[in-house]
């Protein structure tokens, strides 16, 4: 068991790859098998994933999922901010230029639109729930945008650390539903164009939830959502400690 | 060579990054502003031009195109280490924020794709 671990240990990136590609054998076949394609293979790799990181969390008490557990500490690396970026960035690859202006000026509306929709549909939940101090409905607002946007706006107000627990919370939600409802809503929305797919980045902001969610959709539309999702999260930093703040101490 | 991709790559995302954190400090926000945005950008750009076909064409293009495919499976493993702990147990206000805030933008983003392009989206029906 100590070799194991040890090997484990000291290949852990590789360990990810083998354990990561097994996912990936498995979901496909299940999407083939006994979903007729219907379901698409990622979309099962990428809740199995979920799930994992529920059972791993919930074993090691940590806040990075499955890679908290000591033999398969290489899920963090593989899975982590630059890797993600990485591959992220790489699909851009082949992109045609003219499709990014098509929608260049409706990706940018979506990116406003979506930051500040998000933020009242959550400042109303908090007030819905008795939340009266603008500094904590600003943050759990803020949280609803994407969980970076919470606790850095949390932060700067001054918030307590359970609300800025529970705008991390809620952002968390957001992007986990991003994943998994994609692919389900994808039809009914028509993302099914660069376009859309822009816009639809833009509106939901969660870089981890849209590159999830394409990805299960159709990895072709990838880019397009991914390009417009990261500026999402700086505009609402940018937002919400500020004129988003003054707006709900002016109606609080 | 597979390595002229790849270098090509992470040049574009280190570049992108470093103009992301600028515009961050420029802006004064503790964020990131654009950082993969930008990169991917450049990328579309140097994937589009002649200037750059050496190190976009055949052996270079498949270091790139490795990375692209490796989209999925390290996508995966990102959801493996999300903190989905924290996301259920931190009572139903989060829940339901989270929730509200996706359903709705889910309903716009047919409202949105319309902008820009004159005719209308197919399949437009909004049940979210």
């Amino acid at each position: 068991m100590e070799l194991l671990e040890t090997v484990f240990v000291r290949n852990s990136l590789l360990v990810a790859f083998a354990v990561v590609g097994a996912t990936l054998w498995i979901s496909y076949l299940v999407a083939d098998k006994f979903t007729h394609g219907r379901i698409h293979g990622s979309a099962i790799a990428i809740t199995l994933g979920l799930l994992a990181a529920y059972f791993g969390g919930k074993l090691t008490g940590g806040n990075n999922g499955v890679a908290d557990l000591t033999l398969l500490g290489g899920i963090g690396l593989m899975g982590g901010g630059m890797m993600r970026d990485f591959a992220i960035v790489a699909t851009a690859f082949g992109v045609k230029v003219s499709e990014l202006k098509k929608a260049g000026l409706a990706g940018v509306i979506s990116i406003l639109a979506g930051v500040i929709v998000s933020f009242i549909v959550g400042a109303l939940v908090a007030l819905a729930y008795g939340y009266t101090d603008p500094v904590e409905i600003t943050t759990i607002g803020a949280g609803a945008v994407t969980y970076i946007v919470g606790p850095v706006t949390g932060s700067a107000l001054g918030a307590s650390s359970e609300i800025i627990a529970l705008s991390v919370a809620a952002g968390l939600v957001k992007s986990i539903l991003v994943m998994i409802g994609t692919p389900i809503i994808a039809k009914h929305i028509g993302l099914n164009n660069p376009q859309s797919a822009m816009v639809f980045g833009g509106l939901m902001g969660t870089t981890s939830g849209v590159a999830a969610g394409l990805a299960a959709t159709d990895p072709k539309l990838v880019p397009y959502g991914a390009m417009t999702a990261t500026f999402y999260t700086g505009l609402g930093c940018l937002l919400g400690p500020s004129i988003l703040f003054f707006i709900v101490r002016a109606f609080v | 060579m597979v390595v002229y991709g790849v270098a090509l790559l992470s040049a574009c995302l280190v570049v992108g990054m470093l103009i992301g954190e600028l515009l961050g400090v420029w802006l004064n926000v503790e964020a990131n502003v654009g950082g993969v945005g930008i990169a991917m950008l450049f990328l579309v750009v140097a994937s589009n031009s002649k200037r750059f076909k050496t190190l976009i064409e055949g052996a270079s293009g498949r270091g790139i195109e490795f990375w692209s495919a490796m989209y999925i499976p390290i996508v995966v493993a990102m959801a493996a280490r999300q903190n989905v702990v924290a996301a259920f147990e931190g009572g139903i206000i989060a829940i339901v924020a989270g929730v509200a805030a996706v359903s709705v933008s889910f309903a716009l983003v047919p409202l949105l794709s319309k902008i820009g392009t004159g005719k209308t989206v197919q399949n437009n029906e909004v049940d979210a």
